[in-house]
């Protein structure tokens, strides 16, 4: 048709996104932003073919395999940065990435996580802090902001009790083997950019092989937090992100090693 | 004929699992199986495999999950304590019928026990399932260093042929006990299954992706339906054993891994003094050869199982034989110290022993 010939395509649905008619997380969930940024991130990196992906036990356990049409398995609860050692250790040329959520990484799978950094293993993790446990009902999770009520906390979390909040990219950024860590969040358009880059830059580290690449990110839990999704938006932009800082927390162009070690 | 060496059970299984295409090893120090892991690191990088020493066995056991999802033949060693950690993984490496070996150097248990001292104490936790969810492993009771390097070979085939985890297990006396072991390479002359399921990013597989998120997902009746059919399988095709000197015996001796070395020489003793009796032994603790166990029992009438154990090999005799045969147990109170030491944990069921208690029995 005439006017139709003027039209061009700028913005759609990624090739890679699984053409699955509806997102799989609930309204006002910021996991359905973040699998399209994989998908574009993968996409334009050109690492379709050989890109292997991890999903942790809880939302992301199903729906990330689901929707990103790469190669990807479901781990069980906090191991999937073993699991990922293996496969890159068999295929070094695969680039391996984990998602996973604050209770599978942060308590679960704490050990699991940390020895993985310590190995100085060339792996890539999406870490997904919504502040609670989604899939359980939202208990409190490691990365539960002081005060905040979920079902395991009804009078809101209490540090004396149940400790302080996990600030994981900080803490992976002390890790020598690490090469990249940054703490994102999608809440805004601004936002989604900034963090599109620090996945890039987490699985560029991996392709260049580098060290490990780590990029955490805030995401609302409407459900859980008992919030709508708009004020979900409010909650992370100024209780979220007090606690934790947006940024980027280590860039290394090289991981030096001890020059005489043997 | 191939090369003969000298060496102990782990190293045998070492060089079995080598010699069977094994290039990825990812284990935990714990003692008696410790051979291993050291073998393991010492040769793999030479042929251009890969060792990782692991921070825990539940790190193994998911790097052996991982290994096998990647297509690669894979595998752990661990001892008891160490199997216990290993069951979550297990269970999940079962649900998504990934094949791969892990071998078991059993000590004593239960707990922390006499620290890595010998004991046959794994039996149920082994050839039941210690992890949740009605699943199968076969397993392999190896009796000698030989055994061990083939049944390495023989486990790698199984766990491709069925997409089954394999369980080899060895103990802290095979483990550590040197024999010469012919480095044979044995062939099974059955083509295996392509991996085409496996996880190698989707350009080594025409574009093709696969992904996993559970089984059971779809239609729970469905999978296990599947499953059994499966486990019938190998049930049907699989069961191995080793029957000695029982053709015209009166009593039947019932016995695995180190027990069963020492079985067979009391029951050469007592064949020289006359006595008729014999031995058969289970080589597949799974698919259990209960028929086979059966048929021996009745036709010599009386059985004696022994273990360095409570009593676990017993209980799947006695329901072999339905009650139709008396079945005594020599387990781990038949052990002693020839110079009559007592200390905890001390002593071995010698061969004297066995005798001993065949002698009152016939």
């Amino acid at each position: 048709m005439k006017g139709e010939a003027a039209k061009e395509k700028i913005y759609g649905t990624p090739k890679l996104r699984v053409p699955i008619p509806f997102s799989m997380f609930c309204p006002g969930c910021h996991y359905g932003i973040i699998v399209r940024l994989l998908c574009e991130v993968i996409e334009e990196l050109g690492i379709e073919g050989r890109a292997i992906g991890l999903a942790g036990v809880g939302c992301s356990f199903g729906p990330f395999p689901m929707l990103i049409d790469v190669d990807f398995t479901a781990c069980p609860h906090g191991r999937a940065p073993a699991m990922a050692t293996a496969i890159k250790r068999i295929h070094p040329e695969a680039i391996v990435f984990t998602v996973q959520g604050d209770g599978d990484l942060g308590a679960i799978g704490l050990g699991c996580f940390m020895n993985t950094l310590l190995r100085g293993e060339k792996l890539t993790t999406i870490f997904l802090n919504n502040a609670c446990y989604g899939t359980t009902g939202g208990q409190m999770a490691p990365t539960t902001p002081w005060g905040m009520r979920t079902t395991t906390t009804p009078k809101g979390r209490d540090p004396s009790t149940t400790g302080f909040p996990l600030h994981a990219a900080e803490l992976t950024a002390t890790m020598k083997g690490v090469a990249y860590s940054a703490r994102c969040s999608v809440h805004t358009a601004a936002n989604f950019q900034r963090a599109k880059k620090a996945v890039k830059m987490a699985f560029q580290k991996q392709m260049d092989g580098i060290g490990y690449g780590f990029v955490e990110f805030l995401s609302a839990c409407p459900p859980n937090w008992g919030m709508t999704p708009v004020d979900c938006l409010k909650f992370l932009s100024e209780r979220m992100i007090a606690e934790y800082p947006l940024g980027e927390f280590k860039n290394a162009n090289a991981i030096e090693l001890p020059g005489e070690w043997m | 004929m191939g090369e003969k060496v000298l060496i102990d059970g782990n190293e045998a299984i070492g060089r079995g699992a080598i010699q069977a295409g094994c290039k990825y090893f990812f284990g935990y120090p714990i003692t008696p199986q410790n051979e291993i892991p050291e073998f393991m690191s010492r040769e793999l990088p030479q042929i251009g495999g890969v060792f990782v020493q692991t921070e825990s066995e539940t790190a193994s056991v998911y790097m052996v999950y991982g290994g096998a999802l990647a297509g690669a033949r894979v595998m752990t060693s661990t001892s008891s304590c160490g199997f216990s950690l290993m069951q979550e993984g297990i269970s999940y490496i079962a649900e998504a019928e990934m094949p791969a070996v892990i071998v078991n150097v059993m000590r004593m248990g239960p707990g922390i026990g006499t620290g890595g001292q010998h004991g046959q104490t794994d039996y149920r936790q082994v050839t039941k399932g210690g992890g949740h969810g009605a699943y199968r492993c076969i397993v392999l009771a190896s009796y000698s260093p030989q055994e061990c390097f083939d049944h390495m070979q023989l486990a790698f085939h199984l766990a491709d042929k069925y997409r089954i985890l394999v369980l080899v297990l060895s103990d802290f006396i095979i483990g550590r006990m040197a024999e010469p072991v012919e480095l044979r390479t044995l062939s099974f002359d059955e083509p295996l299954p392509q991996k085409d399921w496996a996880l190698t990013g989707k350009a080594k597989k025409g574009g093709m992706r696969r992904f996993y998120i559970s089984g059971l997902i779809m239609s729970p009746p469905a999978y296990h339906q599947h499953m059994i059919e499966k486990y019938q399988t190998i049930v049907d095709s699989e069961i191995r054993y080793e029957t000695y000197r029982d053709e015209d015996a009166e009593l039947l001796l019932v016995s695995y891994g180190s027990s069963a070395k020492m079985a067979k020489g009391a029951v050469d003793r007592a064949r020289a003094e006359g006595a008729k009796v014999g031995l058969f032994r289970p080589i597949t603790l799974w698919p259990f050869p209960e028929e086979a166990v059966r048929g021996a029992a009745y036709r010599v009438g009386k059985v004696l199982v022994v273990e360095d154990s409570p009593g676990e090999l017993v209980e799947d005799v006695k329901f072999a034989v339905q009650g139709r045969v008396p079945v005594h147990l020599l387990g781990i109170w038949g052990r002693y110290t020839p110079r009559g030491l007592m200390a905890a944990g001390s002593g071995i069921i010698y061969p004297e022993k066995i005798l001993q208690e065949m002698r009152s029995l016939l």
